[in-house]
């Protein structure tokens, strides 16, 4: 493989692209967000529990390529817990890094880093913010339906 | 990754077709990409690769005779406007109708297809039915959905059958008194399937319901007239004609277009303006309004030269052989599953790959060099009816190689190997 197709491919975005984490419907969501790439079918449903402002359940379903459900899933794990501000801060800091914006603090991304492979690959770098933007929406108080990247 | 003995492969295409030469005719091809790979094109349904002559042409227009067309006295606009001419007399006798005007240019086959949605659909009455079917791009399917909207008709869709094939005794149960028009593709950009359409506008015209074709993956492919068709509409897009982009042709019937009223409105589609009444232009002119793509009709005319100037016949055996080739190889790869299996195919192949992804196979093909098209191809009512969010498709011209179809076979092998 070259080198690119292995920062792509890591095998931790394999390995949660086949057993994606927080995979689940979430039937009492206090937010649910659709999350749609239309160009390329990805298409994934974000379920959210808040209680006292912070994130007390997060779960996904859906379907999309490696790179998108990897993401989602890793997203589910790390913010699972986590307060509204500290998600918030954390879409930032993971949207600087996909779109190589500015260097994030590789410190507090740890495993979320596996993801910047896509920054050789402009077409893919929406698949990866995807599950982001919904999470985004999700968290804002007038969100619409659906998210999406384009 | 698996290596398949070469006494296992499907028996290559013979010589019969001098592929190196064709393939110098296109300056794209065999290009090497900046990583060294050598690109191997396999996304002809998309958009084809465009041949020397017709890159030269487009310039040579640019060069020697721009001139607006239809307007100009002296003979630099003669000559463009005759050039203009040329090339819908050339598209009437590729497809054989009955009369040049009955060419109309537009951007490609969505404008045509819309065109007669918003021109031809003005007599149609809320209540009134037009039928599409299960495999139709969204350029057929959305046009007649705003004309639900707008004026009420009734969409009524003709389904395939898992094969992806049309059965033509349902066809009867869908047509009725309110049925306006039929739409239909020619060849499915998905399936590849080639509809047995001069049998389906017999049928049709018994019920005295006019019928469009939209032809835009059947042009490359195969010989269309459609005066032995009798078909009302045929729609197609040059550049999937080995042409340039942004130049289409609608052909209509002479009676439905005098019927019709204009599309779009402004210059050169006039016989005479004043501020109380204007007299519209004759056919064509009448649906072409503005300056239309002039160095897009050359180009179109040069690749229609090109192609008349193959043996078509035998450049059709040939992608069929191709196409069989690669089905065959392709039933190698462990999880793939095909959709479409007609036995009447032109060579447009979509797959699906257990537990892969289409978008992440596009994304390992294209790091060897080798580009198909990943997505839901325009058509997400066919990807619902087969339950896929998205498929891979392969689709091959006359210029492509076996050699091509074993990488791309390799690398789906490859994809396997690091996505799984």
């Amino acid at each position: 493989m070259n080198g690119d197709l292995r920062d792509l491919y890591q095998e931790i975005i394999l390995e949660h692209n086949r057993s994606p984490r927080n995979f689940r419907v979430m039937p009492d969501a206090h937010r649910r967000v659709s999350a749609d790439n239309p160009l390329c079918g990805d298409s994934y449903q974000l379920f959210l529990k808040l209680d006292g402002g912070r994130i007390v359940d997060i779960s996904f379903q859906g379907s999309g390529c490696a790179i998108s459900k990897a993401s989602v899933s890793m997203l589910s794990e790390r913010v699972m817990g986590a307060s509204i501000q500290e998600a918030e801060k954390l879409f930032q800091s993971v949207h600087a890094l996909l779109t190589g914006e500015q260097s994030a603090q590789s410190e507090q991304l740890g495993e979320l880093e596996a993801l910047a492979g896509v920054r050789n690959y402009p077409i893919r770098v929406k698949c990866a913010t995807l599950g982001w933007h919904a999470l985004k929406q999700a968290l804002e108080e007038d969100q619409p339906e659906t998210a999406t990247t384009e | 990754m698996n290596v398949v003995p070469q006494s296992a492969h499907p028996t290559h295409p013979t010589g019969y077709w001098n592929i190196e030469r064709v393939r110098r005719d296109f300056p794209l091809l065999g290009r090497r990409l900046t990583d060294g790979n050598e690109l191997a094109y396999l996304d002809n349904a998309a958009t084809t690769q465009k041949p020397r002559a017709v890159i030269a042409a487009v310039e040579q227009y640019y060069r020697q005779e721009n001139a607006n067309v239809h307007r100009g006295v002296y003979r630099l606009a003669e000559r463009a406007t005759a050039a203009y001419e040329q090339a819908r007399e050339l598209v009437r006798e590729y497809i054989n109708a009955a009369e040049a005007h009955e060419i109309v240019f537009l951007r490609g086959t969505t404008e045509a297809i819309n065109l007669v949605a918003s021109s031809f659909a003005q007599r149609f009455n809320p209540g009134d039915e037009v039928v599409i079917t299960t495999m139709e791009h969204h350029a057929n399917i959305v046009p007649w959905q705003m004309l639900r909207e707008q004026r009420g008709i009734v969409l009524r869709v003709w389904p395939i059958s898992p094969s992806g094939e049309l059965d033509l005794y349902r066809l009867e149960g869908l047509l009725n008194e309110r049925t306006r028009l039929l739409a239909l593709t020619h060849i499915s950009n998905v399936l590849g399937t080639i509809n047995p359409i001069g049998q389906i506008i017999q049928l049709a015209h018994r019920h005295e319901i006019p019928v469009l074709i939209d032809g835009a993956q059947a042009v490359p492919h195969l010989p269309v007239d459609v005066q032995a068709l009798d078909c009302d509409f045929y729609c197609f897009s040059g550049h999937k004609l080995f042409g340039p982009t942004g130049i289409g042709v609608l052909y209509g019937k002479e009676r439905w277009l005098e019927s019709m009223p204009p599309y779009q409105t402004g210059g050169e589609m006039i016989r005479s303006v004043s501020f109380e009444q204007t007299t519209f232009a004759e056919l064509p002119y009448k649906f072409e309004a503005g300056t239309p793509h002039i160095a897009g009709a050359i180009g179109l005319s040069a690749a229609i030269d090109y192609l008349n100037a193959l043996d078509q016949e035998v450049a059709a055996r040939y992608e069929l052989e191709l196409l069989g080739y690669a089905r065959a190889r392709l039933h190698e790869i462990p999880g793939l599953r095909l959709l479409g299996e007609a036995p009447h195919k032109a060579p447009v192949i979509s797959f699906v790959i257990d537990d892969i992804h289409a978008h992440d196979l596009g994304t390992v093909l294209d790091e060897r060099g080798i580009a198909i098209r990943v997505g839901h191809h325009c058509a997400m009512p066919l990807m619902t009816f087969y339950g896929v969010a998205a498929a891979a498709r392969a689709s091959l011209a006359f210029y492509n190689t076996t050699d091509e179809i074993d990488r791309l076979v390799e690398g789906l092998h490859y994809a396997r190997e690091i996505l799984t």
